[in-house]
């Protein structure tokens, strides 16, 4: 029996699961795809929020907060691309700059620090590009973004480092209750488990319900996002964002911490596993957006992608143990959710221990990961790596500048990628302006070489999504 | 690290790259070098197995591979250097170029002048917004020839196309002979830009449909592509609605444009003209800094690689030139677009550096009949060429007599396209 199972791969699960490695117990992670980070977590504006948003008292406010700041050590310590760049939330009339107070006074209950209400003049002085129709905004410095996927996989990465163990293609099918514990049926096999955690994400009530009461019940709201090239990255420097009103959110405008600019999202209820962009729904986040920055380039957009968040009927976080004793709920995790997510993990191992789970250190426990990323280095720094290593020499995504030293490296790290997109999440190949088009079939081989499978096996992302359907009539040999 | 002095740095082997360091090399330039991030020569004349290349600079019909390999034959006689595997991260004003590769390691190379020949790269999904799931088999056409002509892998069985681009024409004849199913070539615009040939030969031949003004407005699959919804498009280039077709396909290609790849071109500080997406350039395909040139379609995409080739001979011999004597200079006269012309090459001309004529190069904005071409200045025509037929598709060529240039005021003319009654 292993001490506790904690189902969903994405960052509240990872997090979970890297706070449980500092201890002296059998912790396993199981995930329905082929990699961790797939689902929410992949998918969603990629903002460390300051706090200011969630109504004091809430869940929401507490974890938010105390996230802001631990995901900037996580980040340094665990090599994640994290940039604390801060935020406005612009105001465009009076209304909006009553709003932008209230948001204020929220901010400082919740303990936000170092916020002020700025004046146009200040934030046109800040971002020359925002519009000439604002009146006022909230500026909150310690507001950041954050490489989503990335801090998940460090997170599980050195989890695995330091014991754990995560179960890809493991769907969970069943849960049920036996003498001291669960009987948790992922992937076919069954574990048996103290105590489980329920990370599931947009499939969180389904994972509850299956040895629960039902309580709550999540609905995927959808919202669509544009990506474009750098060439657009410097257009503003910080988080924008619009006030929330009636129609939802609002659309933000920020840099991403790998260059490119990121616009979105609308909200619209949808189907659980429908992540489709629609023409409606791109039309309204580029009208949306042109308010806050009029002059975004949408013709240098490089991809379009939508994410699901998991409302549930509460407006809160849905965080503690159930009526069965052992099983604990992370649910209804949406916005600020990625923020808050190392602060949950460390509340949730709290109660975990209050629960009867012993909590004693491990003695070398390894708290630090660093990625090679060959961009960054300067000319001396690049020289050394090549002569270390002469896959450092060798280009594959020339967008991006990635060396085949890295993707052979993710590759060879814990937990490695199997698909293209695997490889895409760890070293940002196919993430630039092309879009694989050059790089997606190298990249393709490379895993294949180095999986020691064949190439027609390693898909684009989930299990089912083969690039190549078969040879050409001669294979590419000559007669 | 090491540091060697070149006369003239190529970077790009593909077939600008090819002509422009041969003709460096014939202009008398000492010491000529192609820096190619493949591990062959060629660029993207490799995986163009089709023929069709080199009807005008080889007055016959070759294949993409036999194009290229005319002049990488001729490199060693000529005693061009080739660094292959090398990829170059950095151009300097200074003419520093920062490269490497897995055998050389990192690389700063110095050069007295630069030419860019980079090339283009597709336009992808994201960047035309298709709405809809993000499923497997949505490829670039070139993507897919790559695939099939390199690595010798099927892309799938049931193809829908977007755009009519000549790659996207090639690619329906392809997937035709390999077996697949091409059930349509859907085309925004209510002409292709592909060459008529090509609509012929690879759409016509096997009955395959060409949808103009239609765009797809829906892909759908969970996994691999399933559906794609096709609709007609208005004057505006909006989808009409109730007139949606919908396509079982497993595979959607998208020929969609080309962009010009000047990432190292931006990042040197050469000016880029935001109609082409390429480099500002002068007569002899000099860009805005001295010594850096740039030719093919680097600077804007071509039709034909003939003309690559004659436009890329250019620039290496004015880079040869720039190496041995410097700057030209002189007095400088701006060439504007006027009616109907989407852009010019060259943008700038130095009066004093051309020998008897400047040719330039321009597009269209629309499908015209019967028109005439002006190069005009102070208002006055200075030169007119008839056309019986214009196409946004095909680049039109117009030489500029230097004779002429005493006419011209204030350092500018204007080259537009009139309607025949017009010009009178």
């Amino acid at each position: 029996m292993v001490d506790a199972v904690i189902i969903g791969g994405g960052v509240c699960g990872c997090s979970l699961l890297y706070e449980l490695s500092r201890y002296q117990i059998s912790a396993v992670l199981v995930e329905k795809e082929n990699d961790v980070s797939v689902g929410t977590t992949k998918a969603n504006s990629a903002i460390v929020h300051a706090g200011y948003d969630p109504h004091p008292g809430t869940k929401m406010a507490r974890y938010n907060v105390e996230g802001n700041a631990l995901i900037k050590e996580l980040c340094a310590k665990l090599d994640v691309p994290y940039k604390q760049i801060g935020s406005l939330v612009l105001a465009f009339d009076a209304e909006q700059d009553a709003l932008v107070r209230e948001l204020f006074e929220r901010g400082t209950k919740n303990g936000v620090p170092d916020m002020r209400v700025l004046t146009a003049q200040e934030v046109w002085e800040m971002e020359p590009n925002v519009s000439r129709e604002v009146t006022s905004a909230l500026y909150a410095p310690s507001a950041g973004i954050v490489s989503p996927w990335e801090l998940a996989i460090a997170l599980a990465e050195t989890a695995v480092k330091n014991g754990a163990e995560v179960r890809l293609n493991s769907e969970v099918t069943a849960i049920e209750k036996i003498d001291g514990g669960f009987r948790v049926t992922a992937g076919g096999e069954a574990i048996e488990t103290r105590f489980v955690v329920n990370a599931a994400g947009i499939w969180s009530d389904r994972v509850h319900d299956m040895v629960n009461a039902h309580a709550f019940t999540v609905t995927a709201n959808k919202g669509e996002y544009y990506l474009l090239d750098k060439s657009q990255g410097t257009l503003v420097s910080h988080v924008i964002f619009q006030c929330p009103s009636k129609v939802g959110k609002g659309v933000l405008v920020s840099p991403t911490v790998h260059g490119n600019l990121i616009v979105g999202p609308n909200a619209e209820d949808a189907e659980k596993g429908d992540l489709g962009t629609t023409g409606e729904g791109l039309a309204f986040v580029k009208k949306m957006a042109m308010r806050s920055v009029p002059n975004i380039g949408f013709r240098d957009s490089i991809r379009n992608f939508a994410g699901l968040r998991a409302n549930t009927e509460i407006d809160d976080f849905l965080i503690g143990e159930t009526e069965q004793k052992g099983f604990f709920d992370v649910a209804g995790i949406k916005s600020p959710g990625l923020t808050s997510a190392p602060s949950i993990a460390r509340d949730v191992v709290r109660m975990l221990g209050e629960a009867g789970l012993p909590l004693k250190a491990r003695e070398q426990f390894i708290d630090e990961r660093r990625v090679v990323r060959f961009k960054h280095l300067s000319h001396e720094e690049r020289a050394a790596a090549i002569a270390r290593n002469p896959l450092y020499g060798q280009i594959v995504c020339r967008c991006e500048t990635i060396t085949e030293g890295e993707i052979v490296d993710a590759l060879h790290r814990p937990l490695p990628p199997c698909s293209v997109d695997g490889v895409k999440r760890r070293c940002g190949s196919g993430m630039g302006r092309c879009q694989g088009g050059f790089c997606g079939p190298k990249v393709q081989q490379i895993i294949a070489r180095e999986l020691g499978i064949p190439q027609e096996q390693v898909m684009m992302d989930r299990a089912g999504t083969a690039i190549i359907t078969g040879e050409t009539k001669m294979g590419g040999r000559a007669e | 690290m090491n540091e060697t002095l070149y006369d003239v740095i190529v970077i790009g082997g593909g077939p600008a790259g090819l002509a422009a360091a041969l003709e460096a090399k014939d202009e008398g330039a000492e010491r000529v070098l192609i820096l190619e991030r493949n591990n062959e020569l060629g660029g993207i004349l490799n995986q163009c197995i089709h023929n069709g290349f080199g009807r005008h600079y080889f007055k016959e019909e070759l294949t993409g591979p036999e194009y290229a390999g005319r002049f990488i034959a001729r490199l060693a006689d000529a005693g061009v250097e080739v660094m292959l595997g090398a990829m170059v991260l950095d151009v300097s004003a200074d003419k520093t170029v920062h490269a490497m590769s897995r055998e050389r390691g990192y690389m700063m190379l110095r050069a007295k002048s630069v030419v860019l020949n980079m090339g283009c790269r597709e336009r992808t999904r994201g960047a035309i917004a298709i709405p809809g799931d993000r499923p497997a088999g949505v490829f670039t056409a070139g993507a897919a020839q790559l695939y099939m002509n390199i690595e010798g892998y099927m892309v799938g069985k049931r193809v829908v196309i977007l755009g009519s681009g000549d790659i996207g024409l090639i690619m329906a004849r392809r997937m035709t002979l390999e077996g697949a199913k091409v059930l349509a070539c859907v085309e925004l615009m209510p002409y292709s830009n592909g060459l008529n040939r090509n609509i012929v030969q690879c759409l016509n031949d096997y009955d395959i449909p060409l949808y103009l003004s239609h765009t797809i407005v829906d892909i759908r699959g969970d996994k691999r592509v399933e559906q794609v919804v096709v609709a007609q498009v208005d004057e505006n280039r909006s989808p009409i609605p109730g007139t949606e077709m919908t396509f079982d396909c497993d595979t959607v290609l998208l020929s969609v444009g080309l962009i010009p790849e000047n990432e190292l071109s931006r990042q040197a500080g050469v000016e880029i003209d935001r109609r082409t997406n390429g480099p500002v350039v002068y007569e002899n395909m000099e860009t805005s800094l001295p010594g850096v040139f740039a030719s093919g379609n680097v600077v804007h995409v071509h039709d034909l690689v003939d003309f690559v080739t004659a436009e890329s001979q250019r620039a290496g011999r004015a880079a040869a030139r720039y190496a041995r004597d410097g700057e030209p200079g002189g007095p400088v006269v701006t060439v504007e677009n006027g009616q109907a012309v989407n852009y010019t090459v060259p943008q700038k001309i130095r009066t004093g550096n051309v020998d008897k004529f400047v040719e330039i190069f321009f597009r269209v904005n629309f499908v015209y009949t019967n028109m005439v071409i002006q190069i005009s200045s102070g208002g006055e025509v200075l030169a007119s060429f008839k056309r019986e037929h214009m196409a946004p598709g095909e680049m039109e060529k117009v030489v500029f007599p230097k004779a002429l240039f005493p006419k011209i005021r204030d350092g500018r003319i204007t080259v537009s396209v009139v309607k025949e009654e017009d010009a009178k």
